[in-house]
This record gives structure tokens, sequence and C-alpha cells, in this order.
């Protein structure tokens, strides 16, 4: 199969968790969505390593999913103390900071 | 036809890493990382001032190293790879590292601060706010000397970023840097509530950005068939990687350019990308605020020089247009906001973003002195921002109350503390750009490059939007000096001898930066005198020779 499918699939991995990211209130679900455009940037990155007969792009891959986790640790954190505090995970009752 | 896999071949000759070019990085790290083991093994009581010692050490160290360093490059401007060619280190870095290093100690006297034996963060950041247990661990004392390890952490990302030779580097780079702002943003003592939101939009934010830059990388790594700068370079001027060579992988590099920009835009909070900074800005304890304003921006902005002019500096005409319009939008949209706003740090955070879009007239000119007019801008700028954020952290509601937001309620400041109300005045007045200061001198720099480099509406638009800038800071001037205060007026709290300094270092580096810029102009900063290309003083022969296969 061409490879070129894959980068269109990562692409439309990655628009849809751009959009999630916009849309979505729930704090947790955006993060999702945030992991989502990470995994994307995998995908693309496996693609174009294979299409470039090259090993780089795969172990880029790697390293993407160690900063990954270490970003879902950072996050859960944040997210978990206000919810603590406010017992909502919503984005909307975080409104205090503005104009 | 899908070419094989390269297997991965070792060579014969192991990888240069020369260690001595990589000891700054590696001090602040190894300091990072033994403050970690203090937190485990050093009695509670201890940690505090160990922690302190082994932060300013590190930094110190890493300065000395840095300036040491100079001398072992290369005589002509060029510079060298470390580590297999994923950090690169010339003169133009060393300066970038230099300049976070130093703001980052006198960041530190801020964070070092206490007050009654309380300093800005949170007792116990885990408490629900208002509950039993935090009173509790307030009375006890308790507090976080985390704190000094996750600077630490955060300055190595800092330093990583301007140097990163390629962009899976430069990618861990901006989370090393983000990920403990992201927690520091949320550890204020007073306000918590702000701060805990402050953190939560920060992180979502930031994330969300990092994925938009490491996406455009990996573009960028299916048009050039590499991540390496130099080899991006080669790249972009033979027209895309073997299998592009028809020509049909330039809309690969077009999406590769404008979201690996929008990444690094968010970072240096230009507009339309800088809505994260002004609620960061007030929600995150005040020395973590000093903290982003002055290293932060100069590592965002050396990393953003450093993937302009030298990957990308084969196609200017694809990302100049694109930048013109981002610097217009900057310069015109904060400054407009900027006059409508009430609180002082989301005022100082518009400004910020305002002269991030003065920096990015210096980007555009894409030329040597708009790169040594940035720098000399950064820097100018960081010591100035950081006097600023000093200061707030002295005016008070009332005494031992929590730090005064409200503008308005400032009125009276001047006669109150004449002195630390002519400090700020003086900030604000080289935050407009008033000759005598650096501010004057860092825009004639930035504005002079780019009208040099043909970008003259630019800068008629950075005049007018000066005008406009001036016009809020002299506000705040007049409301200090001359209008008489609402009931007590603001309460000014001592200034302990950590906070008094840095106000005294912002108030020294502000004037002499203005009153004899000579010595750095000449000595510190590339010069278009010495007859190198705009970029060849960033890029670096050994990434191309290093990283071809």
């Amino acid at each position: 199969m061409d490879p070129m499918n894959y980068i269109v699939l990562a692409a439309l991995l990655f628009t849809i968790g751009a959009v999630g990211v916009l849309l979505r209130r729930n704090a947790i679900i955006v993060f999702m969505c945030v992991e989502l455009m990470l995994n994307a940037c995998n995908l693309a990155f496996v693609a174009f390593a294979r299409m470039h007969g090259d090993i780089e792009g795969q172990v880029i891959a790697f390293f993407v999913m160690v900063v990954a986790a270490a970003e879902v640790v950072v996050g859960l954190a944040i997210i978990m103390q206000i919810f603590r505090t406010r017992r909502s995970a919503s984005l909307d009752d975080a409104n205090l900071l503005k104009y | 036809m899908i070419p094989h896999m390269d297997l991965p071949v070792i060579t014969e000759t192991p990888p240069n890493i020369d260690w001595w070019l990589l000891a700054p990085l590696a001090t602040v790290f190894a300091a990072g990382v033994l403050g970690v083991l203090f937190e485990a093994f050093v009695p509670k009581g201890r940690r505090r001032g160990i922690q302190i010692g082994l932060a300013v050490l590190a930094l110190l160290a890493a300065f000395v190293l840095l300036v040491l360093q100079v001398g072992s490059l290369p005589a002509d401007e060029s510079g060298v790879t470390v580590a297999a060619g994923v950090l690169a280190v010339d003169r133009t870095v060393i300066f970038f590292q230099g300049t976070i290093t130093v703001l980052a100690l006198v960041s530190l006297l801020l964070i070092s601060e206490r007050r009654d034996g309380r300093d800005a963060f949170a007792a116990q950041a885990a408490t629900v706010p208002g509950s039993e247990e935090e009173r509790a661990h307030i009375m006890a004392g308790s507090q976080h000397t985390e704190v000094y390890p996750l600077v630490l952490f955060a300055v190595l990302g800092m330093l990583m970023f301007p140097a990163s030779n390629d962009f899976l580097t430069m990618f861990i780079a901006l989370e090393v840097m983000s990920l403990p702002l992201y927690l520091l943003c949320g550890l204020a003592r007073r306000r918590r509530l702000f701060s805990q939101e402050a953190a939560v939009k920060y992180f979502l934010l930031g994330a969300f950005s990092s994925a938009f830059f490491l996406f455009g990388a990996a573009m960028v790594y299916g048009y050039a068939g590499s991540v390496n700068f130099g080899e991006i370079r080669l790249a972009v001027e033979a027209g895309g990687a073997e299998i592009f060579r028809g020509g049909d992988g330039e809309p690969l590099l077009l999406m590769g350019i404008g979201l690996v920009a929008i990444g690094l835009l968010f970072k240096v909070g230009a507009v339309p990308f800088h809505n994260w900074k002004p609620d960061v800005y007030q929600g995150a304890p005040t020395p973590i605020t000093a903290l982003m304003a002055s290293c932060t921006l100069v590592a965002a902005f050396g990393a953003l020089l450093r993937v302009f002019f030298v990957p990308f500096g084969g196609s200017a005409e694809s990302w100049q247009p694109m930048l013109w319009v981002v610097a217009v939008l900057t310069m015109v949209v904060a400054a407009v906001i900027a006059v409508t706003q009430r609180d002082v740090k989301r005022l100082l955070a518009y400004s910020s973003v305002v002269h991030a879009g003065f920096v990015l007239t210096a980007v555009v000119a894409g030329s040597t002195d708009g790169l040594a007019g940035a720098m000399f801008y950064l820097a100018a700028y960081g010591f100035t921002t950081l006097g600023a954020f000093a200061v707030v952290t002295l005016v008070r509601t009332r005494d031992g109350g929590q730090e005064l937001g409200d503008l308005d309620r400032w009125a009276g400041l001047g006669r109150r503390s004449p002195a630390l109300a002519g400090a700020l005045a003086l900030f604000l007045l080289a935050f407009a750009g008033i000759p005598l200061t650096s501010g004057f001198i860092g825009k004639f720099a930035v504005f002079e490059a780019a009208v040099a480099a043909g970008a003259t509406p630019l800068v008629v638009v950075g005049v007018l939007s000066s005008a406009v800038t001036a016009f809020f800071y002299v506000r705040i001037i007049v409301v200090m000096f001359f209008r008489d205060p609402e009931g007590e007026g603001p309460t000014v709290v001592r200034a302990g001898a950590a906070t008094g300094g840095v106000i005294v270092i912002g108030v020294a580096a502000t004037l002499l930066l203005g009153l004899y810029p000579g010595p750095v102009l000449d000595h510190l900063l590339p010069s278009s005198e010495a007859g190198s290309e705009p970029v060849a003083v960033m890029v670096d022969q050994a990434s191309t020779e290093t990283g071809a296969k």
C-alpha cells in the first residue's frame, strides 16, 4: 500500500484531535485529544521513515511516546488538583481569570 | 518502489561527544537530579537552604563554563556541533545561554524570597484551598522545596532550546522547559484558585501547541528525509529529499514551516497565539511569572531565530509574509487590548506580547543585524521585566496581605515609597523605549535592522504601536505619582535583601545598557561587518558533515 495513505490518516487523526481540543469542555477529554494529536505525529513520522527508507523517524516515535508519558504525569496532576478544588473537570467552570 | 530500510550501522568511530561543550547543560541537569535526591534524603528543616545553595551554585557554574567555552570555539564566527550533531554551540547560542543563566539567577533571588518565614508558594499544593488540611500545613510551616529542582529543570530546557540542532532535540527541550513551568504556575500561596486555573490553561494550551510543533516537524521530516537542521537546509536548497525531486514535496515543506511556527509563536506569545499569556502571568506566583517573562521569552526567541535562520533560511520567501502578518497583528492588537487593562500583572503580560511583536520585526529582517538587534532587545527586556515584577511582589493590599493587582489602587505609591515607584517608573519608561534606557537602544537596533532589510511598513506600525503603549505606561506613572490615594492607598512591604537586589540589578542593567550599550553591541553580538552571511552565524558546517549519510 502506498505509505502516503498513512500520512493522510495521520493528518485526519491530527485534525480530529485538534477539533476535539477546541470543542470539548472536559479537561480529561481535551487532554486525550492532545494525546491523539501526538500519536498522529508518531504515525506520520513512522510512515515517512518507511518512505525514506530511514530509521530516524521510528526512533523519534519512541522519544515522543516517552515525552507524552511525562506529559500525562504532569497534566493529570494539574487536572486532579483543580478537580479536587472545584469538584468539576469542566473547563467552562474555570473562568476566574479574564479581561 | 519503497527503498530498503537502512539497518543501523555501528560506525567504526564512536560519535563525538564533546563533554567540555556539554558541561553547562550537564551541570544544570546534574544539579536538578541532585535536588530531587535531596528532597528524598535531607531532613525537612535543612532542605531549603541546601536547595537554594545548590541551584545558585549550579547556575553560577554553568555561567562560568559558558564564558570559558567562548575561548574554545573556532576564531571565525562559526560554531561546532556536539553529541553527534544534536546540539550546536556558537557565539550566538552562548550569548542566549549566558543571558538565560544570568536572568535565571536573578529570578532565583525572587523565588527564594521569604517574608515572615513564608515564600510565594503554597504550603502544600495537594491540599484543597480553604480546607482544614491546608490550614494545618500553613501552621506547621510546610513548604515546597521541590520548586528549586523544578526551576533547574526548566532552565535546562531553556538552555537546550536555542542550542538544538534538530527538531527532535528541540521538541524535547520544549517539553523539558514547559513541564516544570506548568507545575510551578499552579503553586501560588495566595489566590490558589487563580493559580490552579492558570496551570490548567497553560498546560492544555501548551500541550496543544507542542503537538502542532511536532506535526510540523513530521512534515519537514517527510520533505527533507531528516530532522537535522543542517540537512534540512541542504534539502530545502535541493528541492526536497530524493523521493520528492520532482518538486511535488513543496506542500509538505510549507505545512511544516507553518505548523512549527505555530508551536514556536505560541511560546513567544505572539498574536493570535497569545491568549494564554495574560491568564498565566496573572495566575502564576509572581516570581515564576518573572522567570517566564524573562528566561522563557529569551529561550523561545532563540529557538525561533534558529529555526527560521538555519533550516528554513533557504526559503525565506515562504515564511516572511506569514511573520509580517503575525508581527503586525501582535504589535497592534496587543497594544490596543493593553490600554483597557486594570490589573498590573495582566498589563505587564500584554506588554510582553507587544515586545514579542517588536522582536519579531527583527526576525522578519532575516539579517545579521536583525539577529544582533533581537539578542540585545531580549537581554535588555529580560532585566527590565524582572525588575518590574519584583516591584509587583512588594505592593500589597495590606501588611501581610496579597499582592495588589488593581492599578487604580496604586494611586499614591509615589508618595508612600518614592524609591520603589521611581524604580518602577524607570522600568516602564524603558518598556516604552524612552532614550537613555536600554529599551530605547533595543528598539532602535531592532527597527534599524528591519528598515535595512526593507521592512519599513513594519517599522511604521511598530513606532505607532510604541506610541500607544507609551500611553498606558505613562498612565501608570501618573497614577502612582500624581493621583491622590483612595482611602489608605497601597501598602508597601519592606523589600528583603533578595527582592531589593533584583530591583537594583534591574535598575542598573536598564541604565547601563541604555547609557553604555557599546561593549555589548561591539563585543558580544554578531556583527555584519565580519562579512558573514546572516545564517552563517548560526549554521555550522560540522552538522552537515557529521549528519551526512
